[in-house]
C-alpha cells in the first residue's frame, strides 16, 4: 500500500500498441510523476473485467500532478488529481 | 458476419435482454427498475446534498468523507451506483470535474450528463487549458485562485461541493437548492445568488 505524499512515476507503458486491451490510465500521464493524495479502496481490475476474465482487486489511489510537469504553459499551483491503480504506479 | 455496430440498435437491446434474462444476470425487473432509478435521478438530487451541506457543517464534513454515505442519509438511492466523491471548492482553490477516458458522471445525484460533458472538446481542454474553457462557461476566477481538475479515470464518481455565493445568508435549504445548477456541480459554473 502506498503511503500519502509518495512520489510516484506513472509507467511509461502502452499496451494499446500491443493488442486489444482496456486501460483507465490516461495516455497524457504515461510516464509522468506525481504524488499520491490517498487510497481510495480495492476494486476489480478493469482491465481484465472489460474481457470478463477473472478480476483481482488492485488498490485504487488518488494521485496528484503538477500540470506544468505535463504542459510546461500550464498555471502553477494548478493541480490534475486522477484515480490510478497500483500496478501503474512506480517509485519516482 | 454482419458487425454488431450495423445491427438495429433495438433489435441488438431485444437480444441482450433475453440473454441477460436467460444467463441469470439481470431479470427484466431489475432491468425495469434500474433504468427507472436512473430516469428519476436529475441535479436537483445533487443540489439538495449540496444545500444541506451549506447550512449543517456536521453533515458537510460527512459528505467530504463519504459521498455514498452521506447521499443515502439524504435519501438518496445508491444502491447498485459507482462510489460518490465529492470534492469541495474554497476561496483559494476551484474543483472542476472532467473524465477524459469517457463520460463517468455522476449519474446517482446529477442524473444524464449534459450534452458537452461527453464531448472530445471538453474532455481535452478541461485538463490542457481550464481557464480557457471556465471561461468559454463564462466562469472567471480570481486571478489567484488555483484550479484542481478531477479527472475521473475509474471506479468512482465526482460531484463538486460549490461554494456558497455572498447574499445568501439565512436562506432556508429549499431555497438554496434551488439556485444550484448541474454546472456548479460539474465546476464549469460557480453559484449565482
Amino acid at each position: 500500500m502506498l503511503a500519502p505524499g509518495t512520489r510516484i512515476k506513472v509507467r511509461d507503458d502502452w499496451p494499446e500498441a500491443r493488442g486489444p486491451c482496456h486501460i483507465r490510465t490516461p495516455h497524457f500521464l504515461r510516464g509522468k510523476a506525481g504524488t499520491v493524495l490517498r487510497h481510495l479502496g480495492d476494486f476489480p481490475n478493469p482491465e481484465d473485467l472489460a474481457f470478463a476474465r477473472p478480476a483481482a482487486r488492485l488498490p485504487l489511489y488518488h494521485v496528484r500532478f503538477d500540470p506544468a510537469t505535463i504542459w510546461p504553459d500550464s498555471r502553477a499551483g494548478d493541480e490534475i488529481v486522477v484515480e490510478l491503480f497500483g500496478p501503474w504506479l512506480v517509485a519516482a | 458476419m454482419t458487425a454488431l455496430t450495423d445491427i438495429d440498435g433495438d433489435r441488438l437491446l431485444a437480444a441482450l435482454r433475453t440473454l441477460l434474462a436467460a444467463k441469470g444476470i439481470a431479470s427484466p425487473e431489475e432491468i425495469a427498475e434500474r433504468i427507472a432509478i436512473t430516469d428519476a435521478a436529475s441535479p436537483a438530487l445533487g443540489a439538495k446534498l449540496v444545500a444541506r451541506a451549506w447550512c449543517d457543517d456536521a453533515f458537510r464534513a460527512r459528505l467530504l468523507a463519504d459521498g455514498t454515505r452521506a447521499a443515502e442519509e439524504a435519501g438518496i438511492v445508491m444502491r447498485g451506483a459507482p462510489p460518490l466523491g465529492v470534492m469541495e471548492c474554497t476561496p483559494s482553490v476551484h474543483t472542476l470535474i472532467v473524465c477524459t477516458l469517457c463520460s463517468c458522471y455522476p449519474r446517482a445525484v446529477l442524473g444524464y450528463p449534459p450534452f458537452w460533458y461527453k464531448s472530445a472538446a471538453y474532455r481535452a481542454r478541461a485538463v490542457r487549458d481550464p481557464r480557457g474553457l471556465l471561461a468559454e462557461f463564462g466562469t472567471v476566477l480570481p486571478e489567484a485562485t488555483r484550479i484542481r481538475v478531477i479527472d475521473s479515470t475509474a471506479d468512482y464518481r465526482w460531484m463538486v461541493l460549490p461554494l456558497r455565493p455572498a447574499g445568501t445568508e439565512g436562506w432556508a435549504e429549499d431555497r438554496l437548492a434551488a439556485i444550484v445548477r448541474a454546472g456548479d456541480m460539474i465546476g464549469v459554473t460557480q453559484v449565482r445568488a
